[in-house]
């Protein structure tokens, strides 16, 4: 007599399963087949065609109603199995009871709604089964607003789905990049650019909040106070492992239904597939493996032995016109090595990680026909190590001997492209070279090869040696650091030219060598991005060198030194007696006025840093960016408010800029003084910029330092008007901002450009003057703020203690 | 080996660290871009710098006071420098981090 052989879930796992069982064991099993759902299998991964309206669902049913009549299946379906009885075993429905001699519980995952004030307002979806997908497209009138939470594989398939069927999408995104699980920043830059170029939005780092609505949703708002109107909201934040009957029944659950190798749970009557199951640990999120389980699962139930074993999955994203594929292991380790190939050009992207002689990981972005491959030489394990010169160029180019870069080109033809941005061919730098243009430099000039993005700058040079032969001598121009031949004035210029927006965009687009930079470039690429874009760019922190990013200065022994500040130097009995209690409450060994005209708290414990913070902050005083690359001190004497030679407030204008360019990030620190008279007692001539005030009105001069050189400041402008002094000083400030090199102080950059032409652009040219003022300001909008309120947020707190504290733990 | 849970994936920032107390000292517990985690004392051989501090840059830190720069996977200075960094087993399931509290006790009674 047939085994009654009952099922729960009619997904893609438990579907393949039955195709086995009826392929080989036919009339072993009599099948009953109970599903949530009110119809059979369908292909669960086409749901995205079906919304998009590439696909209709009659086209991605897997079986049919005549299917499961041929094979005498017992179908009940939309009949939710409510309860396992394992002592009678039977399973229970709303509308009674079905005995079973084996059951297999296949029930799949559900959508993890994220508890979020209004998550349960009408118009909020998941995106799971074919109901979710009709809801969606019932709401996807031409013009009206969906926000999708989530941007990984699924909240992006929903996205450009519902955009295509007209709507405004925005992703909101929790990470620093998009489908972070299977992508590196690099490829999430260029998946994002596309989505973008189709018109929907991203907002990465976006952390949602709340979703706002009386009767129905009408907009999402995050936790930076951003909001979005919607009319859909699409959570896709991820999946759990439908596991409630399971652990009601008493079986072995951990995060899914515990199986063996066999598949089967801890009652060996019943066995698990899919989804729902926990295999040696690990959960399941794609078809492949579970189609896996599915042939262990028949084999199981015929009582043949059979073992689960997991293999590499690799990932592709079904958004038509997006091609990416990533498998394997990706992260960076000893031992590990990347392979990075970048064309700006036409926005290509592959990196491969490479482990002894073996390939372990992929990741590719707008050109993946390798893609399986290199998946094939990963699951395989094949050694490559002959053919890893050329392994990135795929299989077309391998076999054969490695070329010899030099010969390869002097081989190309004289019409074969070097400069893909300007389109110049080798035979028109031949020509440039042979009619005199021997420097790098001049080729540019004449041809303009390597004169945009830069990338072929190295080719250019290769077709001068050919040219030139021994007459050739390599340009030292000084790179970034070793992660791109390019200058920091390169980068800084062409970020402006090409728009460049993030740290994966600049990595890109500029053919960075490293997947994600060192601790040289990282801080320099923040500083200019936030500069030159400072509405659209985010701060990246951990791209910050510790002292601006913990906000205080880091001593010796760790612990940090604050410097609250002191406007022009200028304090009250109420500050002084609140540095005193901060002082006392929180032990600092020690108290010291700084050479910057304020006091310095040293030995500060960093979880101690945002309740001090707190307390200045309650008496009044900001951060003094002692630690920054940034507005310092702007250091002033008493002035004719009290001095008998004054003659201007000295102390009062002093003041007035501090206040003005307080927050600001500049390429390194930047300082002022402003003295009362030529005495100068605020020692204004050795600043990055000295005031000196005079009868007639204010002498600046810029370009001064007293640390590792000294020197003194040159004479930029003489004005009456205290305004226009200050408008000078910040025009001066925003244009040393937006063109110095990152760690270069004024004095340095002003030896590079000339004073000439600085005076030509914030004195001589006042249109240009208050541009830069008016570029300046825009930026203080976002920055003029104190970052030490930020972080003394009492739900930021926790950030700064200890993660665990397991000392009394290990004493044991 | 005996793993303890210190806290989630998402409690340290990517491409940064958080700290665990124990009696030997701190131990850092670094995230990387990739979302893998690495478990390192928190004391720079050179002049015992807090590493945690430092910059996270593919599976390499570099130490916040003179920037020797560190493998998270052996605790090797990289390059000119020489010195190693005890690591200890640490790893990530279901998005909880867990620190191998064995290897811990057993360098307290070394
Ligand atoms: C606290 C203070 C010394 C003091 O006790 O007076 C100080 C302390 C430090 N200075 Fe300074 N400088 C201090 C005034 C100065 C001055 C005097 C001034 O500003 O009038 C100078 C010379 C003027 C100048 O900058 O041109 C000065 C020139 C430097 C330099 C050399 C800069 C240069 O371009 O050559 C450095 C190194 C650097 O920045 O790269 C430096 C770096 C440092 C650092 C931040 C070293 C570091 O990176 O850790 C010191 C932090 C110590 C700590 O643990 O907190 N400090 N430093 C002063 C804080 C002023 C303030 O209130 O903000
Ligand atoms: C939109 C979308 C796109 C996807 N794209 C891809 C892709 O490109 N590649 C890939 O590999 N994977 C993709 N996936 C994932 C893939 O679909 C799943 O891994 C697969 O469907 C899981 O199969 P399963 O049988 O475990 O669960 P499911 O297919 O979810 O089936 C479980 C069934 O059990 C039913 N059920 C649950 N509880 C009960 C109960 N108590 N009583 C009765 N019935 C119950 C449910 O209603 C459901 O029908 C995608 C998923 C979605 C939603
Ligand atoms: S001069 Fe400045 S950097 Fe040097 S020890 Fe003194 S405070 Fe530190
Ligand atoms: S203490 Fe780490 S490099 Fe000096």
């Amino acid at each position: 007599m047939a085994e009654k052989l009952v099922v729960i879930g009619a997904g893609m796992a438990s579907g393949r399963v039955l195709e086995h069982l009826f392929e080989q064991a036919p009339g072993a099993f009599d099948v009953t087949l109970f599903n949530a759902e009110p119809r059979g299998n369908y292909n669960r991964i086409m749901l995205s065609p079906v919304l998009s309206g590439e696909k209709t669902y009659a086209e991605i049913v897997t079986h049919d109603a005549d299917w499961y009549a041929a094979q005498g299946v017992t179908c009940r379906f939309g009949e939710h199995v409510t309860r396992i009885d394992r002592a009678r075993k039977v399973v229970v429905t709303a509308q009674g009871e079905t005995p079973y001699d084996r059951l297999l519980i296949a029930t799949g995952s559900a959508p993890f709604i994220i508890p979020v004030p209004g998550h349960k307002l009408p118009g909020v979806v998941s995106y799971r089964d074919l109901d979710d997908t009709e809801a969606m497209i019932a709401a996807a009138q031409p013009g009206a607003k969906a926000v999708v939470i989530g941007g990984g594989l699924l909240g992006l398939e929903a996205a450009a789905g519902l955009a295509l069927r007209g709507m405004e999408v925005t992703v909101i995104h929790l990470m620093g990049h998009l489908m972070e699980r299977q992508l590196d920043p690099a490829a999430g830059y260029l998946l994002q650019r596309a989505l973008e170029a189709r018109g929907i939005r991203i907002h990465c780092k976006g952390a949602t909040k709340a979703i706002l609505g009386e009767t129905r949703v009408e907009a999402v708002l995050l936790e930076d106070g951003t909001t979005y109107g919607a009319d859909l909201v699409v959570m896709a934040v991820g999946i759990r492992p439908e596991t409630r009957l399971a652990t009601d029944a008493g079986l072995e659950v951990g995060r899914g239904i515990t199986v063996t190798d066999a598949m089967l749970t801890s009652d060996p009557a019943i066995l698990a597939v899919g989804e729902c199951v926990e295999h040696d640990r690990q959960l399941f999120g794609l078809v492949a493996p579970l189609y896996d389980q599915a042939r262990v699962v028949a084999a199981t139930l015929q009582g043949n032995a059979a073992a689960f074993r997991p293999v590499q999955t690799a990932t592709k994203l079904k958004v038509t016109g997006c091609d990416l594929f990533s498998a394997g292991d990706f992260a960076e380790g000893e031992g590990r090595e990347d392979i990075v190939f970048r064309d700006p050009a036409r926005g290509v992207y592959k990196r491969l990680v490479i482990e002894g002689d073996r390939l372990v990981g992929a990741v590719m972005y707008g050109d993946t026909a390798d893609g399986t491959w290199f998946f094939g030489l990963i699951k395989d394990g094949t050694d490559i190590s002959a053919m890893r010169d050329t392994l990135i160029f795929g299989p077309a180019h391998q076999g054969g001997a490695t070329p010899d870069p030099m010969a390869a080109v002097a081989a190309l033809p004289p019409e074969a492209e070097i400069c893909g941005c300007n389109g110049v061919c080798k035979g028109r730098i031949v020509e440039a070279v042979q009619g005199g243009a021997v420097t790098l430099d001049a080729v540019r000039a004449l041809t303009k090869a390597s004169s945009s993005c830069g990338t072929c700058t190295g080719l250019v040079e290769q077709v001068m040696a050919v040219t030139l032969g021994d007459d050739f001598a390599a340009p030292t121009h000084q790179p970034m650091c070793k992660c791109t031949e390019l200058t920091h004035e390169d980068v800084r210029r062409l970020i402006k030219a090409q728009g460049l927006k993030s740290i994966p965009a600049v990595m890109q687009e500029l053919g960075w060598k490293t997947p994600g930079g060192c601790h040289s470039c990282r801080p320099a690429l923040n500083y200019y991005l936030l500069a030159d874009w400072p509405l659209e760019y985010r701060d990246d922190r951990q791209s910050r060198f510790v002292n601006e990013r913990n906000h205080a200065n880091i001593q010796k022994d760790g612990t940090y030194s604050v410097v609250p500040r002191m406007w022009g130097g200028v304090t009250t009995p109420d500050e002084l007696r609140a540095i005193a209690d901060a002082a006392d409450k929180y032990g600092v060994p020690m108290v010291k006025v700084t050479g910057g005209q304020r006091i310095d708290l040293l030995g500060v414990k960093k979880e101690d840093l945002p309740a001090m913070w707190a307390d200045l902050n309650e008496a009044g005083m900001v951060s003094g960016h002692a630690y920054s690359k940034g507005l310092r001190t702007v250091k002033t004497c008493v002035g004719s408010e009290f001095c008998r030679f004054g003659t201007q407030d000295s102390t009062g204008l002093g003041i007035r800029l501090e206040k003005l360019l307080w927050g600001s990030w500049t390429p390194h620190k930047v300082k002022l003084g402003v003295s009362g008279c030529p005495r100068n007692c605020a020692e204004a001539t050795v600043k990055d910029v000295g005031i000196i005030c005079v009868d007639s009105g204010y002498q600046i001069s810029v370009a001064g330092a007293a640390g590792m050189e000294v020197k003194e400041t040159q004479f930029l402008a003489a004005t009456p008007s205290e305004d226009e002094a200050c408008e000078i000083t910040t025009a001066f400030i925003q244009l040393y901002r937006e063109q110095a090199k990152y760690l270069d102080r004024p004095y340095k950059w002003v030896a590079k450009v000339g004073l000439d032409w600085v005076k030509a652009q914030v004195v001589e040219d006042r249109a240009n003057r208050a541009a830069l003022y008016a570029r300046f300001e825009l930026s203080q909008t976002v920055y003029r703020k104190d970052p030490w309120a930020e972080h003394a947020q009492p739900q930021e707190r926790r950030n700064w203690a200890v993660l665990a504290d397991l000392s009394l733990e290990a004493a044991e | 080996m005996s793993w303890i849970d210190i806290g989630a994936l998402d409690d340290i920032p990517a491409q940064g660290a958080r700290l665990v107390k124990t009696a030997q000292g701190c131990v850092a517990v670094f995230r990387t871009a990739a979302d893998e985690v690495f478990a390192l004392d928190d004391r720079c051989p050179h002049k015992g710098g807090p590493l945690s501090e430092g910059i996270v840059h593919g599976a390499q830190v570099t130490c916040p006071l003179h920037n020797w720069v560190f493998d998270l996977n052996s605790g090797m200075a990289q390059g000119a420098d020489e010195g190693r960094v005890t690591t200890y087993p640490v790893q990530v399931k279901g998005g909880r981090v867990l620190l191998d509290a064995a290897r811990l006790r057993r360098s307290v009674a070394a």
